[in-house]
């Protein structure tokens, strides 16, 4: 099943909660919506559902404009956020009211339903709870009963809303497995909510970014991670360092390195994002330049570091900005880097914004307050870069 | 597509159209169109007529009694019953269960019972009566008898208010403030009274604005003597009885006035309750 | 600032988490003299006076036949209001709770209002409604039909005033339930009527009891506005409360205190079923009853 979002409008009071939205979901896709609260996800989400309306704007589902629709039609099934199960009913009961709630005419017979709903909670592992409350259940166990609700009536589109918001991490990690799993063999078209990026990249086809009503960027996993758009992209899909550096002739200077932006950037100043584990370091005495990296003048200082698992992180002082860095334990234990070592930094890889837009959508100019603001002048700029 | 349906916006949920009709048919049959009508038959006596009417002494003097016992009576009940709420949240003792239960008597008992049943307590030959009045005092068919009925009328409405706040109180606070160095009535004074206030407040106002409009507790026990212990509501039936509908309208219409205001002010009242708990 | 001796705990001392005995125990004293004075007696007086005369009397007292007629109004003034009311304090709430909509303060408030005017006025409106010189009097008159000091009359004022019990009990309980569980009715393809029954009502339940209750209990012991539009006339429009006014102002004070004890014993039992309720719910009270 195809949905088309275009130019889609939602206001609320005064505020544009989406803004001329489009989106186009294949069939069969497992698709994303990821955003920080109060993006407008949800919002999107339950439009698709027909749970609310768009102020301008349609959603056409397999080239149909979703509101002449009825709701069978649709084929929607739609998983809330807090599950919203019918507390009085048993699992099993919950299971079943899609199908006994059908029009005599489609309805199916009592044995026929119990089968189908046996079978469900057979899906999602539940087949021993099926006489219990919702409120003797664990979350996950609630998740599930949702999920096996919402297949019941046999969607061919599912909609989740933070699926896995409340549950413990092991819990997730064990459903989103699942979650995949039946969203394969049923051959749905899936589009859940979340703010949480590491899920989105986990699990989706696709992933689309929203903020603020506005979709930044639509692309796969590896499209969004590497080749974030803007600055809040790339922000938002995990740690950034900032570097200042001045954009001239359609080339940016840090330090004494030339970076190529991958976009048209005008002239002027500019702000280079790098992730943590693109920043790598060398001791002071040891110098260790290969002819791929390019080496920022001037010194950092370790003040931090912190092995987590297989990971390490270090925290450095460089420029009186702070730089998180993130390498492997046998990386850190080669270099020697102790807290209080000196070393030097090198990028890897970096992606160049302009600096107007980077403060303006993420918190790069808050992240460099720990230097105070001088307004500079061009020359001093100049002279720093030697 | 259109959002929003008039005022208000569009949801799946259907029945909007006919549950608000049910719901502003019925109440215009029933409490607008005759609460208007009040009003207008009001407006109908004309500014002099409504002058003469509350301002004559014996209007007057019923409004200064209603209000004056109302008053003093919500005062009784927010002292006694924020006891009654403290020593029920707070203590266990033999009896509790009970007396718990039965502090929603005045609300289930059909007031003319606790009228009759008042009036015969505090009567000279009553249990109560009896015994005050060879120690000088007599209640009945006085203005005392009227803040007694109105005590008992407005007893539970400060205990209830009071009472869930006080057992959601955080006892982590109090245990704080004594590791702090704190005595306990200071504890008291500074950590516990502050978030029951508001609520203290809340229910000596319902109990007030329950006591000036109180008719079937109070009239047997009041003796009725215009001028002295007659209250508003009472006054109101007179002239009915009389035929004078404008006046009764005038003062009824005053009475309506009133009780606007001490909604209004019970709902803010309530607005700054749910705030102190954080709600 | 001047601070009241500080109860430094001594080594072995427990911390003064609560007051000192003698404190408690005065507060106890206190609380249970004035529940006895303000509670208890006026019930034991209603006993007592009803059995001064002995069992006999106080039978004969309930057999009267204008006593039965009180009771039989009574209870049909009940049949009547509990369920009409019940109805709209559930329109209201699902109109309320489940939809925005601009004016919806004011709605509330508006329902409040019975419950917040002096009962002399729920009957009084009426008066100037349908009896003689209100608006429909003229009409009512040439038709013959009686409202006012009649049995309409009394169904009607008591209409007015227990209108917003359930109303009052629905909407918080509503209010807090929230929309998540009828929208996934709807998403799952149930019709209104079926998310209605199957959904809404099991959630509500308790609390729909427990405004039926309290609507109950104060049809049923009405007095004030019944009393402007009933006309006391005797065997007709006359309900237990005001039955008991028209005894006890006969100076026929054991068969008032008899059908005050009636009333007192329906009392008991919505205190009851009420306190059951509670703790069946779990809920306290959110509004006054």
């Amino acid at each position: 099943m195809e949905i088309a979002v275009k130019n889609l409008t939602k206001r609320f009071e005064h505020l544009t909660v989406l803004d001329r939205v489009n989106l186009q979901i294949q069939d069969k896709e497992f698709i994303g919506l990821l955003g920080p609260s109060g993006s407008g996800k949800t919002t999107l989400l339950r439009i698709l559902a027909g749970l609310e309306l768009a102020d301008d704007g349609a959603v056409e589902i397999d080239g149909r404009d979703s509101s002449t629709l009825s709701l069978d039609e649709r084929r929607v099934g739609f998983v809330f956020q807090h599950y919203a199960l019918f507390n009085h009913m048993t699992v099993f009961q919950n299971v079943a009211f899609g199908l006994q709630v059908k029009p005599r005419q489609a309805r199916k017979s009592s044995a026929a339903i119990a089968q189908r709903v046996r079978e469900l909670l057979g899906l999602v592992q539940l087949q021993a709870f099926e006489d219990r409350f919702p409120t003797q259940l664990s979350g996950g166990q609630r998740q599930r009963v949702a999920l096996a609700r919402t297949l019941a009536i046999e969607p061919k589109v599912l909609l989740l809303d933070e699926p896995f918001g409340a549950l413990d991490a092991k819990v997730r990690v064990e459903l989103r497995r699942s979650l995949r799993e039946i969203h394969d063999t049923a051959g749905l078209t899936t589009v859940f909510v979340t703010h949480d990026q590491d899920e989105a990249l986990d699990l989706a086809d696709r992933v689309a970014i929203i903020n603020r009503g506005i979709i930044e960027q639509v692309g796969t996993p590896v499209e969004v991670y590497d080749a974030p758009k803007s600055p809040f992209v790339f922000d938002f899909l995990g740690h950034t360092n900032s570097f200042d550096c001045v954009v001239r002739g359609g080339k940016a200077y840090l330090g004494e390195n030339q970076l190529v932006p991958d976009e048209v950037i005008r002239d002027g100043p500019a702000v280079a994002f790098v992730r943590s584990h693109d920043v790598l370091l060398a001791r002071v005495d040891k110098a260790q330049t290969t002819t791929s990296t390019r080496r920022l003048p001037g010194t950092a200082l370790v003040r931090f570091i912190s092995a987590l698992g297989q990971r390490a992180v270090a925290e450095i002082l460089y420029e009186r900005r702070l730089i998180e860095v993130e390498m492997t334990r046998e990386t850190l234990q080669e270099l020697g880097l102790q807290v209080g070592s000196k070393c030097t930094i090198s990028l890897r890889h970096a992606r160049v914004y302009a600096r107007r837009e980077a403060e303006e959508q993420t918190r790069v100019a808050e992240r460099a307050a720990v230097r105070p603001r001088k307004r500079r002048r061009f020359r001093d700029r100049l002279s720093t870069l030697r | 597509m259109i959002a929003s349906v008039g005022h208000r916006s569009w949801t799946v949920l259907p029945g909007f159209g006919l549950a608000l009709g049910i719901t502003l048919t019925y109440l215009g049959l029933i409490v607008l169109i005759p609460l208007s009508g009040l009003l207008l038959k009001a407006g109908d006596a004309g500014p002099a007529k409504i002058w003469a009417e509350l301002s004559s002494p014996r209007t007057l003097a019923a409004f200064r009694l209603s209000l004056g016992m109302a008053f003093l009576a919500a005062v009784c009940n927010a002292l006694f019953g924020f006891v009654l709420a403290w020593v029920l949240v707070r203590y266990r003792f033999a009896g509790r269960r009970l007396m718990d239960a039965m502090i929603d008597l005045p609300f289930a008992l059909p007031t003319a019972v606790a009228g009759i049943s008042l009036a015969q307590l505090y009567s000279t030959n009553g249990w109560l009566g009896g015994a005050l009045a060879q120690a000088g005092i007599t209640v009945a068919f006085t203005p005392l008898g009227v803040l007694i009925a109105l005590i008992f009328v407005g007893l539970p409405f400060v205990v209830r208010t009071v009472q869930p706040v006080l057992e959601e109180l955080d006892r982590e606070i109090e245990e704080a403030a004594v590791l702090l160095g704190a005595a306990r009535w200071d504890i008291i004074r500074r950590v516990v009274m502050p978030p029951l206030r508001p609520a203290v407040m809340t229910g000596a106002t319902l109990a007030f604005a329950r006591a000036i409009g109180e008719y079937g507790s109070v009239i047997f026990i009041a003796g009725n003597m215009p001028g002295y212990s007659e209250i508003v509501p009472l006054l109101i039936v007179i002239k009915l009885e009389q035929y004078d509908y404008l006046g009764a309208a005038v003062i009824a219409s005053g009475m309506l006035i009133a009780s606007f205001v001490l909604l209004l002010a019970i709902n803010l009242l309530q607005a700054r309750m749910r705030r102190w708990q954080g709600g | 600032m001047a601070r009241a001796k500080a109860s430094r705990v001594a080594p072995g001392q427990a911390l003064p988490l609560s007051e000192s005995p003698g404190v408690r125990v005065t507060l106890i004293a206190v609380a249970g003299v004035f529940f006895i004075v303000f509670l208890l007696l006026p019930l034991i007086v209603v006993f007592a006076e009803a059995l001064r005369q002995g069992f006999h009397a106080y039978w004969s007292g309930l057999g009267d036949p204008e006593t039965l007629a009180a009771i039989r109004l009574t209870v049909l003034t009940a049949i009547l209001v509990v369920p009409v009311n019940t109805v709209f304090g559930v329109a209201a709430a699902w109109a309320i709770t489940k939809f925005t909509f601009a004016g919806k303060n004011l709605l509330i408030t508006l329902i409040d209002v019975p419950f917040s005017v002096s009962p002399v006025i729920g009957g009084m409106v009426f008066v100037l409604l349908f009896g003689l010189p209100g608006v429909f009097g003229p009409w009512l008159a040439t038709h013959d039909i009686k409202i006012i000091f009649a049995v309409p009359g009394v169904i009607i004022a008591t209409l007015f005033v227990t209108l917003p019990f359930v109303a009052r009990e629905l909407i918080p309980l509503m209010q807090k339930q929230g929309t998540d569980q009828e929208e996934a009715a709807i998403m799952l393809g149930a019709n209104g009527l079926q998310t209605f029954l199957r959904i809404t009502l099991p959630n509500i339940k308790w609390g729909l009891l427990y405004g039926v209750l309290l609507c109950n209990g104060r049809a049923i012991g009405e007095f004030g506005a019944v009393a402007v539009v009933s006309g006391h006339i005797m065997g007709l429009t006359n309900t237990m409360p005001l039955h008991v006014e028209v005894l006890y102002n006969d100076f026929n004070f054991v068969a008032a205190f008899a059908v005050a004890s009636l009333l007192v014993m329906m009392a008991f039992a919505t205190l009851v079923l009420k306190t059951v309720l509670e703790s069946r719910a779990a809920l306290k009270s959110p509004s006054l009853p």
